[in-house]
Protein backbone atom coordinates (compact mmCIF):
# COMPACT_ATOMS: atom_id res chain seq x y z
CA UNK A 1 0.00 0.00 0.00
CA UNK A 2 1.33 3.41 -0.99
CA UNK A 3 1.86 5.97 1.77
CA UNK A 4 -0.69 8.24 0.09
CA UNK A 5 -3.36 5.53 0.18
CA UNK A 6 -2.64 4.78 3.82
CA UNK A 7 -3.07 8.47 4.69
CA UNK A 8 -6.32 8.62 2.74
CA UNK A 9 -7.80 5.62 4.44
CA UNK A 10 -6.84 7.16 7.82
CA UNK A 11 -8.52 10.41 6.81
CA UNK A 12 -11.66 8.62 5.63
CA UNK A 13 -11.85 7.05 9.05
CA UNK A 14 -11.71 10.38 10.85
CA UNK A 15 -13.33 12.98 8.54
CA UNK A 16 -17.10 12.94 8.13
CA UNK A 17 -18.32 12.90 4.51
CA UNK A 18 -21.58 14.17 3.02
CA UNK A 19 -23.14 13.70 -0.37
CA UNK A 20 -23.47 16.82 -2.56
CA UNK A 21 -27.26 16.72 -2.11
CA UNK A 22 -26.93 16.72 1.69
CA UNK A 23 -24.25 19.42 1.45
CA UNK A 24 -26.58 21.62 -0.57
CA UNK A 25 -29.36 21.11 1.99
CA UNK A 26 -26.99 21.92 4.87
CA UNK A 27 -25.82 25.02 3.00
CA UNK A 28 -29.41 26.21 2.86
CA UNK A 29 -29.63 25.74 6.62
CA UNK A 30 -26.61 28.01 7.16
CA UNK A 31 -23.59 25.75 6.75
CA UNK A 32 -20.62 27.23 4.92
CA UNK A 33 -19.43 25.58 1.73
CA UNK A 34 -15.80 26.14 0.76
CA UNK A 35 -14.55 25.26 -2.72
CA UNK A 36 -10.80 24.65 -2.34
CA UNK A 37 -9.99 23.98 -6.01
CA UNK A 38 -7.48 25.95 -8.07
CA UNK A 39 -8.54 29.22 -9.76
CA UNK A 40 -8.55 27.67 -13.26
CA UNK A 41 -10.94 24.96 -12.07
CA UNK A 42 -13.20 27.43 -10.24
CA UNK A 43 -13.32 29.64 -13.34
CA UNK A 44 -15.29 26.86 -15.12
CA UNK A 45 -17.98 26.91 -12.44
CA UNK A 46 -18.43 26.48 -8.71
CA UNK A 47 -21.35 25.76 -6.37
CA UNK A 48 -23.63 28.77 -6.02
CA UNK A 49 -22.94 30.71 -2.84
CA UNK A 50 -19.70 28.88 -2.05
CA UNK A 51 -16.61 30.57 -0.68
CA UNK A 52 -13.62 29.98 -2.93
CA UNK A 53 -10.35 29.62 -1.08
CA UNK A 54 -7.58 27.76 -2.84
CA UNK A 55 -6.20 24.81 -0.82
CA UNK A 56 -2.75 26.37 -0.46
CA UNK A 57 -4.11 29.45 1.36
CA UNK A 58 -7.00 27.77 3.15
CA UNK A 59 -5.67 27.91 6.71
CA UNK A 60 -4.41 31.48 6.20
CA UNK A 61 -7.66 32.91 4.86
CA UNK A 62 -10.50 30.78 6.21
CA UNK A 63 -11.04 32.86 9.33
CA UNK A 64 -11.91 35.91 7.24
CA UNK A 65 -14.64 33.89 5.54
CA UNK A 66 -15.74 31.84 8.57
CA UNK A 67 -14.92 33.63 11.83
CA UNK A 68 -17.08 31.30 13.94
CA UNK A 69 -15.33 27.93 14.58
CA UNK A 70 -18.59 26.30 15.70
CA UNK A 71 -20.19 26.70 12.25
CA UNK A 72 -20.65 23.65 10.08
CA UNK A 73 -18.06 23.81 7.29
CA UNK A 74 -18.38 21.74 4.12
CA UNK A 75 -15.21 21.36 2.10
CA UNK A 76 -15.28 20.57 -1.59
CA UNK A 77 -12.71 19.80 -4.28
CA UNK A 78 -13.17 18.19 -7.70
CA UNK A 79 -13.52 14.56 -6.66
CA UNK A 80 -13.54 14.46 -2.87
CA UNK A 81 -9.89 13.63 -2.19
CA UNK A 82 -8.13 16.97 -1.74
CA UNK A 83 -11.08 18.07 0.38
CA UNK A 84 -10.24 15.34 2.90
CA UNK A 85 -6.80 16.87 3.44
CA UNK A 86 -8.30 20.36 3.55
CA UNK A 87 -10.92 19.28 6.09
CA UNK A 88 -8.22 17.88 8.33
CA UNK A 89 -6.41 21.23 8.18
CA UNK A 90 -9.56 23.04 9.29
CA UNK A 91 -10.11 20.62 12.18
CA UNK A 92 -6.54 21.31 13.33
CA UNK A 93 -7.35 25.03 13.25
CA UNK A 94 -10.19 24.39 15.70
CA UNK A 95 -13.27 24.12 13.46
CA UNK A 96 -15.56 21.71 15.29
CA UNK A 97 -17.83 20.39 12.55
CA UNK A 98 -15.99 19.92 9.27
CA UNK A 99 -17.22 17.60 6.53
CA UNK A 100 -15.84 16.65 3.15
CA UNK A 101 -18.17 16.56 0.15
CA UNK A 102 -17.91 13.04 -1.30
CA UNK A 103 -17.49 13.01 -5.08
CA UNK A 104 -16.72 16.73 -5.05
CA UNK A 105 -17.79 19.22 -7.67
CA UNK A 106 -18.03 16.57 -10.39
CA UNK A 107 -20.83 14.80 -8.56
CA UNK A 108 -22.37 18.12 -7.50
CA UNK A 109 -22.77 18.93 -11.21
CA UNK A 110 -24.01 15.43 -12.13
CA UNK A 111 -26.66 15.78 -9.43
CA UNK A 112 -27.89 18.98 -11.06
CA UNK A 113 -27.19 21.16 -8.02
CA UNK A 114 -26.89 24.95 -8.50
CA UNK A 115 -23.69 26.14 -10.15
CA UNK A 116 -22.44 29.63 -10.89
CA UNK A 117 -19.49 30.85 -12.94
CA UNK A 118 -17.79 33.32 -10.61
CA UNK A 119 -16.40 36.48 -12.10
CA UNK A 120 -12.67 36.35 -11.65
CA UNK A 121 -9.68 38.51 -12.44
CA UNK A 122 -7.56 37.77 -15.47
CA UNK A 123 -4.07 36.42 -14.79
CA UNK A 124 -2.64 39.78 -15.75
CA UNK A 125 -4.89 41.66 -13.32
CA UNK A 126 -4.24 39.11 -10.59
CA UNK A 127 -0.56 39.89 -10.98
CA UNK A 128 -1.02 43.65 -11.24
CA UNK A 129 -3.21 43.90 -8.14
CA UNK A 130 -1.63 41.07 -6.14
CA UNK A 131 -0.70 43.35 -3.20
CA UNK A 132 -4.34 44.39 -2.93
CA UNK A 133 -5.67 40.87 -3.30
CA UNK A 134 -3.42 39.62 -0.50
CA UNK A 135 -5.22 41.86 1.97
CA UNK A 136 -8.48 40.44 3.31
CA UNK A 137 -10.00 43.97 3.35
CA UNK A 138 -9.70 44.07 -0.45
CA UNK A 139 -9.26 40.55 -1.82
CA UNK A 140 -10.34 39.53 -5.29
CA UNK A 141 -13.89 40.65 -4.56
CA UNK A 142 -12.76 44.14 -3.54
CA UNK A 143 -10.50 44.44 -6.54
CA UNK A 144 -13.38 43.53 -8.85
CA UNK A 145 -15.40 46.23 -7.09
CA UNK A 146 -12.67 48.81 -7.79
CA UNK A 147 -12.57 47.73 -11.44
CA UNK A 148 -16.33 48.33 -11.62
CA UNK A 149 -16.08 51.77 -9.97
CA UNK A 150 -16.42 55.21 -11.52
CA UNK A 151 -14.65 58.22 -9.99
CA UNK A 152 -14.87 61.79 -11.27
CA UNK A 153 -11.92 64.08 -10.64
CA UNK A 154 -12.58 67.81 -10.66
CA UNK A 155 -9.29 69.20 -11.94
CA UNK A 156 -6.15 67.53 -13.25
CA UNK A 157 -3.86 69.82 -11.30
CA UNK A 158 -2.03 69.74 -7.99
CA UNK A 159 -4.58 67.63 -6.10
CA UNK A 160 -5.98 65.78 -9.10
CA UNK A 161 -2.55 64.57 -10.22
CA UNK A 162 -1.64 62.35 -7.26
CA UNK A 163 -5.28 61.34 -6.78
CA UNK A 164 -5.62 60.24 -10.42
CA UNK A 165 -2.28 58.42 -10.42
CA UNK A 166 -3.11 56.37 -7.32
CA UNK A 167 -6.72 55.71 -8.31
CA UNK A 168 -5.59 54.65 -11.77
CA UNK A 169 -2.87 52.45 -10.33
CA UNK A 170 -5.38 50.93 -7.91
CA UNK A 171 -7.53 49.85 -10.85
CA UNK A 172 -10.51 52.15 -10.47
CA UNK A 173 -12.10 51.10 -13.75
CA UNK A 174 -13.40 54.42 -14.98
CA UNK A 175 -11.80 57.78 -14.22
CA UNK A 176 -13.46 60.99 -15.37
CA UNK A 177 -11.38 64.16 -15.47
CA UNK A 178 -12.93 67.62 -15.73
CA UNK A 179 -10.48 70.34 -16.72
CA UNK A 180 -10.31 72.81 -19.54
CA UNK A 181 -6.81 74.20 -19.04
CA UNK A 182 -3.59 73.61 -20.90
CA UNK A 183 -0.35 72.58 -19.23
CA UNK A 184 1.79 75.53 -18.19
CA UNK A 185 5.44 75.20 -17.21
CA UNK A 186 4.64 76.72 -13.79
CA UNK A 187 2.29 73.75 -13.13
CA UNK A 188 5.06 71.17 -13.27
CA UNK A 189 6.47 71.92 -9.80
CA UNK A 190 3.49 69.94 -8.40
CA UNK A 191 1.19 68.62 -11.15
CA UNK A 192 2.92 65.30 -11.63
CA UNK A 193 0.51 63.98 -14.28
CA UNK A 194 2.08 66.33 -16.81
CA UNK A 195 5.49 66.67 -18.43
CA UNK A 196 7.67 69.44 -19.76
CA UNK A 197 7.19 68.42 -23.36
CA UNK A 198 3.40 68.66 -22.99
CA UNK A 199 3.36 72.33 -22.02
CA UNK A 200 0.78 74.12 -24.11
CA UNK A 201 -1.33 71.00 -24.64
CA UNK A 202 -4.61 70.05 -22.98
CA UNK A 203 -4.38 68.85 -19.38
CA UNK A 204 -7.08 66.25 -19.99
CA UNK A 205 -5.12 64.83 -22.95
CA UNK A 206 -1.89 64.90 -20.96
CA UNK A 207 -3.57 63.14 -18.02
CA UNK A 208 -4.93 60.48 -20.37
CA UNK A 209 -1.45 59.82 -21.80
CA UNK A 210 0.11 59.42 -18.34
CA UNK A 211 -2.67 57.31 -16.86
CA UNK A 212 -2.97 55.01 -19.88
CA UNK A 213 0.77 54.37 -19.74
CA UNK A 214 0.50 53.51 -16.04
CA UNK A 215 -2.56 51.27 -16.37
CA UNK A 216 -3.76 50.57 -19.92
CA UNK A 217 -6.81 48.62 -18.78
CA UNK A 218 -8.68 51.53 -17.18
CA UNK A 219 -11.07 53.81 -19.02
CA UNK A 220 -10.36 57.55 -18.98
CA UNK A 221 -13.22 59.93 -19.71
CA UNK A 222 -11.94 63.41 -20.53
CA UNK A 223 -14.35 66.30 -20.01
CA UNK A 224 -12.90 69.54 -21.32
CA UNK A 225 -15.35 71.92 -19.73
CA UNK A 226 -15.61 74.49 -17.00
CA UNK A 227 -18.27 73.46 -14.50
CA UNK A 228 -21.19 75.87 -14.24
CA UNK A 229 -24.84 75.73 -13.30
CA UNK A 230 -25.84 74.81 -16.86
CA UNK A 231 -23.65 71.71 -17.24
CA UNK A 232 -23.14 70.39 -13.69
CA UNK A 233 -26.29 68.24 -13.77
CA UNK A 234 -25.19 66.55 -16.97
CA UNK A 235 -21.61 65.93 -15.80
CA UNK A 236 -21.88 64.75 -12.16
CA UNK A 237 -24.66 62.12 -12.02
CA UNK A 238 -23.59 58.51 -12.51
CA UNK A 239 -20.25 58.70 -10.72
CA UNK A 240 -19.70 56.75 -7.51
CA UNK A 241 -17.40 59.34 -5.91
CA UNK A 242 -16.36 62.88 -6.84
CA UNK A 243 -12.86 64.05 -5.92
CA UNK A 244 -12.74 67.82 -5.60
CA UNK A 245 -9.36 69.23 -6.56
CA UNK A 246 -10.62 72.55 -7.87
CA UNK A 247 -8.91 75.89 -7.42
CA UNK A 248 -11.81 78.30 -6.94
CA UNK A 249 -14.86 78.76 -4.76
CA UNK A 250 -17.31 78.94 -7.66
CA UNK A 251 -16.48 75.35 -8.64
CA UNK A 252 -16.31 74.09 -5.06
CA UNK A 253 -19.84 75.28 -4.28
CA UNK A 254 -21.21 73.84 -7.52
CA UNK A 255 -19.54 70.50 -6.79
CA UNK A 256 -20.89 70.50 -3.24
CA UNK A 257 -24.42 71.41 -4.25
CA UNK A 258 -24.53 68.83 -7.06
CA UNK A 259 -23.09 66.11 -4.81
CA UNK A 260 -25.75 66.86 -2.18
CA UNK A 261 -28.48 66.81 -4.83
CA UNK A 262 -27.31 63.54 -6.38
CA UNK A 263 -26.19 61.96 -3.07
CA UNK A 264 -22.62 61.44 -4.25
CA UNK A 265 -19.78 61.41 -1.72
CA UNK A 266 -17.63 64.52 -2.23
CA UNK A 267 -14.00 63.96 -1.27
CA UNK A 268 -12.67 67.40 -0.49
CA UNK A 269 -9.09 68.62 -0.49
CA UNK A 270 -7.78 72.16 -0.45
CA UNK A 271 -4.34 73.66 -0.03
CA UNK A 272 -2.68 76.96 0.65
CA UNK A 273 1.07 77.42 0.87
CA UNK A 274 2.05 74.91 3.61
CA UNK A 275 -1.45 74.05 4.87
CA UNK A 276 -4.00 71.54 3.68
CA UNK A 277 -7.54 70.44 4.54
CA UNK A 278 -9.16 67.08 3.76
CA UNK A 279 -12.70 65.91 4.47
CA UNK A 280 -15.54 63.88 3.01
CA UNK A 281 -18.80 65.76 2.53
CA UNK A 282 -21.50 63.12 2.28
CA UNK A 283 -24.79 63.86 4.04
CA UNK A 284 -26.23 60.60 2.65
CA UNK A 285 -23.51 58.44 4.26
CA UNK A 286 -25.52 55.56 5.73
CA UNK A 287 -23.48 55.07 8.92
CA UNK A 288 -23.81 58.60 10.31
CA UNK A 289 -25.12 61.98 9.26
CA UNK A 290 -22.28 64.21 8.14
CA UNK A 291 -22.27 67.83 6.97
CA UNK A 292 -21.95 69.24 3.46
CA UNK A 293 -19.50 72.00 2.55
CA UNK A 294 -22.22 74.61 3.03
CA UNK A 295 -22.86 73.44 6.62
CA UNK A 296 -19.25 74.39 7.22
CA UNK A 297 -19.08 77.52 5.11
CA UNK A 298 -22.57 78.64 4.00
CA UNK A 299 -21.19 81.21 1.55
CA UNK A 300 -17.82 81.83 -0.13
CA UNK A 301 -15.83 84.90 0.89
CA UNK A 302 -16.26 87.99 -1.26
CA UNK A 303 -13.24 88.70 -3.48
CA UNK A 304 -11.95 91.49 -1.23
CA UNK A 305 -11.74 89.13 1.77
CA UNK A 306 -10.34 86.10 -0.04
CA UNK A 307 -6.58 85.68 -0.06
CA UNK A 308 -5.24 87.70 -2.95
CA UNK A 309 -3.70 85.93 -5.91
CA UNK A 310 -0.36 87.55 -5.21
CA UNK A 311 -0.33 86.04 -1.71
CA UNK A 312 -1.03 82.56 -3.00
CA UNK A 313 1.54 79.94 -3.89
CA UNK A 314 2.01 76.43 -2.61
CA UNK A 315 4.75 74.04 -1.64
CA UNK A 316 4.89 71.64 -4.60
CA UNK A 317 4.66 68.48 -2.53
CA UNK A 318 1.75 69.72 -0.38
CA UNK A 319 -0.94 68.74 -2.92
CA UNK A 320 0.89 65.40 -3.08
CA UNK A 321 0.06 64.81 0.59
CA UNK A 322 -3.49 66.14 0.39
CA UNK A 323 -4.40 64.61 -3.01
CA UNK A 324 -3.06 61.24 -1.85
CA UNK A 325 -5.24 61.42 1.26
CA UNK A 326 -8.18 62.12 -1.05
CA UNK A 327 -7.30 58.96 -2.99
CA UNK A 328 -7.20 56.96 0.26
CA UNK A 329 -10.65 58.20 1.26
CA UNK A 330 -12.00 57.46 -2.22
CA UNK A 331 -10.78 53.87 -2.22
CA UNK A 332 -12.16 53.29 1.30
CA UNK A 333 -15.56 54.58 0.20
CA UNK A 334 -15.55 52.43 -2.96
CA UNK A 335 -14.66 49.31 -0.96
CA UNK A 336 -16.89 50.18 2.00
CA UNK A 337 -14.07 49.69 4.50
CA UNK A 338 -12.76 51.69 7.44
CA UNK A 339 -14.08 55.00 8.69
CA UNK A 340 -14.25 57.84 6.16
CA UNK A 341 -13.62 61.50 7.06
CA UNK A 342 -17.37 62.16 7.22
CA UNK A 343 -17.98 64.78 9.90
CA UNK A 344 -14.25 65.25 10.38
CA UNK A 345 -11.81 67.73 8.89
CA UNK A 346 -8.19 66.71 8.77
CA UNK A 347 -5.96 69.76 8.86
CA UNK A 348 -2.33 69.41 7.80
CA UNK A 349 0.42 71.85 8.70
CA UNK A 350 3.52 70.96 6.70
CA UNK A 351 5.86 73.38 8.50
CA UNK A 352 5.12 71.89 11.90
CA UNK A 353 4.49 68.47 10.34
CA UNK A 354 1.29 68.19 12.31
CA UNK A 355 -2.13 66.71 11.55
CA UNK A 356 -5.09 68.04 13.55
CA UNK A 357 -8.56 66.53 13.44
CA UNK A 358 -11.52 68.89 13.82
CA UNK A 359 -15.10 67.74 14.37
CA UNK A 360 -17.71 68.95 11.88
CA UNK A 361 -21.39 68.90 12.66
CA UNK A 362 -24.17 69.12 10.06
CA UNK A 363 -26.08 72.40 10.19
CA UNK A 364 -29.70 71.47 10.99
CA UNK A 365 -30.77 74.58 9.08
CA UNK A 366 -28.56 74.00 6.02
CA UNK A 367 -30.46 75.16 2.93
CA UNK A 368 -28.94 72.37 0.86
CA UNK A 369 -28.63 69.24 2.97
CA UNK A 370 -31.02 69.62 5.93
CA UNK A 371 -33.59 66.80 5.99
CA UNK A 372 -36.57 67.79 3.89
CA UNK A 373 -34.81 70.80 2.35
CA UNK A 374 -36.02 71.55 -1.16
CA UNK A 375 -33.01 71.92 -3.46
CA UNK A 376 -32.61 75.71 -3.78
CA UNK A 377 -30.81 75.60 -7.14
CA UNK A 378 -27.24 76.23 -8.23
CA UNK A 379 -25.38 79.50 -7.83
CA UNK A 380 -22.76 80.76 -10.27
CA UNK A 381 -20.44 82.66 -7.99
CA UNK A 382 -18.02 85.18 -9.40
CA UNK A 383 -14.71 83.59 -10.34
CA UNK A 384 -11.79 85.27 -8.75
CA UNK A 385 -8.27 84.35 -7.87
CA UNK A 386 -8.12 81.71 -10.54
CA UNK A 387 -5.21 83.25 -12.39
CA UNK A 388 -2.15 81.00 -12.24
CA UNK A 389 -0.52 81.38 -8.84
CA UNK B 1 -8.95 84.89 32.55
CA UNK B 2 -7.14 81.86 31.20
CA UNK B 3 -4.06 81.59 29.06
CA UNK B 4 -4.87 80.06 25.69
CA UNK B 5 -3.33 79.72 22.24
CA UNK B 6 -4.91 80.68 18.94
CA UNK B 7 -3.66 78.95 15.80
CA UNK B 8 -3.56 81.37 12.90
CA UNK B 9 -4.24 80.15 9.34
CA UNK B 10 -1.70 81.11 6.69
CA UNK B 11 -3.85 83.77 4.94
CA UNK B 12 -4.16 85.72 8.24
CA UNK B 13 -0.51 85.61 9.16
CA UNK B 14 0.02 88.94 7.42
CA UNK B 15 -1.54 90.39 10.59
CA UNK B 16 0.57 88.39 13.05
CA UNK B 17 4.04 89.18 11.68
CA UNK B 18 4.08 85.67 10.24
CA UNK B 19 3.46 83.94 13.59
CA UNK B 20 1.35 80.77 13.32
CA UNK B 21 0.23 80.98 16.96
CA UNK B 22 -0.73 83.88 19.22
CA UNK B 23 -1.05 83.63 23.03
CA UNK B 24 -4.14 85.26 24.52
CA UNK B 25 -5.83 85.65 27.93
CA UNK B 26 -9.57 85.10 27.90
CA UNK B 27 -12.49 83.37 29.55
CA UNK B 28 -14.56 83.02 26.36
CA UNK B 29 -13.97 82.65 22.63
CA UNK B 30 -15.24 86.21 22.10
CA UNK B 31 -12.70 87.55 24.59
CA UNK B 32 -9.95 85.48 23.05
CA UNK B 33 -10.68 86.98 19.63
CA UNK B 34 -10.89 90.51 21.08
CA UNK B 35 -7.50 90.00 22.73
CA UNK B 36 -6.14 88.71 19.42
CA UNK B 37 -7.49 91.84 17.70
CA UNK B 38 -5.71 94.09 20.22
CA UNK B 39 -2.40 92.34 19.58
CA UNK B 40 -2.81 92.09 15.82
CA UNK B 41 -4.64 95.09 14.38
CA UNK B 42 -6.69 94.36 11.26
CA UNK B 43 -7.12 90.62 11.82
CA UNK B 44 -10.63 90.68 13.32
CA UNK B 45 -12.17 92.26 10.22
CA UNK B 46 -11.36 89.04 8.41
CA UNK B 47 -12.94 86.85 11.11
CA UNK B 48 -15.96 88.84 12.33
CA UNK B 49 -18.54 90.87 10.45
CA UNK B 50 -19.69 94.42 11.31
CA UNK B 51 -22.06 93.06 13.96
CA UNK B 52 -19.28 91.11 15.62
CA UNK B 53 -20.55 87.73 14.38
CA UNK B 54 -18.36 85.02 12.86
CA UNK B 55 -18.19 85.42 9.10
CA UNK B 56 -19.82 82.58 7.10
CA UNK B 57 -16.53 81.50 5.54
CA UNK B 58 -14.57 81.29 8.80
CA UNK B 59 -14.89 78.74 11.60
CA UNK B 60 -13.38 78.79 15.07
CA UNK B 61 -12.67 75.61 17.00
CA UNK B 62 -11.86 75.10 20.67
CA UNK B 63 -9.80 71.94 20.70
CA UNK B 64 -11.51 69.86 18.02
CA UNK B 65 -15.02 71.27 18.53
CA UNK B 66 -16.66 73.93 16.35
CA UNK B 67 -17.85 76.82 18.56
CA UNK B 68 -21.07 76.99 16.51
CA UNK B 69 -21.98 73.56 17.89
CA UNK B 70 -21.40 74.96 21.42
CA UNK B 71 -22.21 78.47 22.63
CA UNK B 72 -20.65 80.42 19.78
CA UNK B 73 -18.49 83.33 20.91
CA UNK B 74 -19.72 82.76 24.50
CA UNK B 75 -18.09 79.32 24.58
CA UNK B 76 -15.79 79.01 27.59
CA UNK B 77 -12.02 78.90 27.12
CA UNK B 78 -10.22 76.74 29.66
CA UNK B 79 -6.63 77.29 30.76
CA UNK B 80 -4.26 75.93 28.12
CA UNK B 81 -6.99 75.66 25.50
CA UNK B 82 -6.00 75.65 21.84
CA UNK B 83 -8.26 77.60 19.50
CA UNK B 84 -8.03 77.25 15.71
CA UNK B 85 -9.27 79.71 13.12
CA UNK B 86 -10.03 77.76 9.94
CA UNK B 87 -11.16 79.70 6.86
CA UNK B 88 -12.54 78.28 3.63
CA UNK B 89 -9.65 77.68 1.24
CA UNK B 90 -10.23 77.36 -2.47
CA UNK B 91 -6.82 76.32 -3.73
CA UNK B 92 -5.95 73.06 -5.31
CA UNK B 93 -5.82 72.86 -9.04
CA UNK B 94 -3.35 75.56 -9.92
Amino acid sequence: MKAKDKRLSDLKATIAEVTPKDASALQEQGAVLIDVREPDEVAQGSPAGAHRIVRGFLELRVEDAVPDPSKTVLVMCAGGVRSLFAAEGLKLLGYKDVRSVAGGFNRWKQDGLPVEVPRTLSDRDRERYSRHILMPEVGEKGQLKLLDSRVLLIGAGGLGSPAALYLGAAGVGKLGIVDMDVVDRSNLQRQILHTDERTGTSKVASARTTLSALNPSIEIVGIEARLDSSNVDSILPGWDVVVDGSDNFATRYLVNDACVKHEIPNVHGSIYRFEGQVSVFWPAYPARRGPCYRCLYPEPPPPELAPSCAEAGVLGVLPGVVGTLEAVETIKILLGIGDPLVGRLLHYDALRERFTELTLAPDPACRYCAPGAKFPGYVDYERFCSAPA
Amino acid sequence: MNHATIRIPTPLRVFTKGQDEVKVRAATVGEALANLGEQCPGILERVLDKDGKLRPFVNVYVGSADVRSMKGLATAVDAGAVLSIVPAVAGGRR
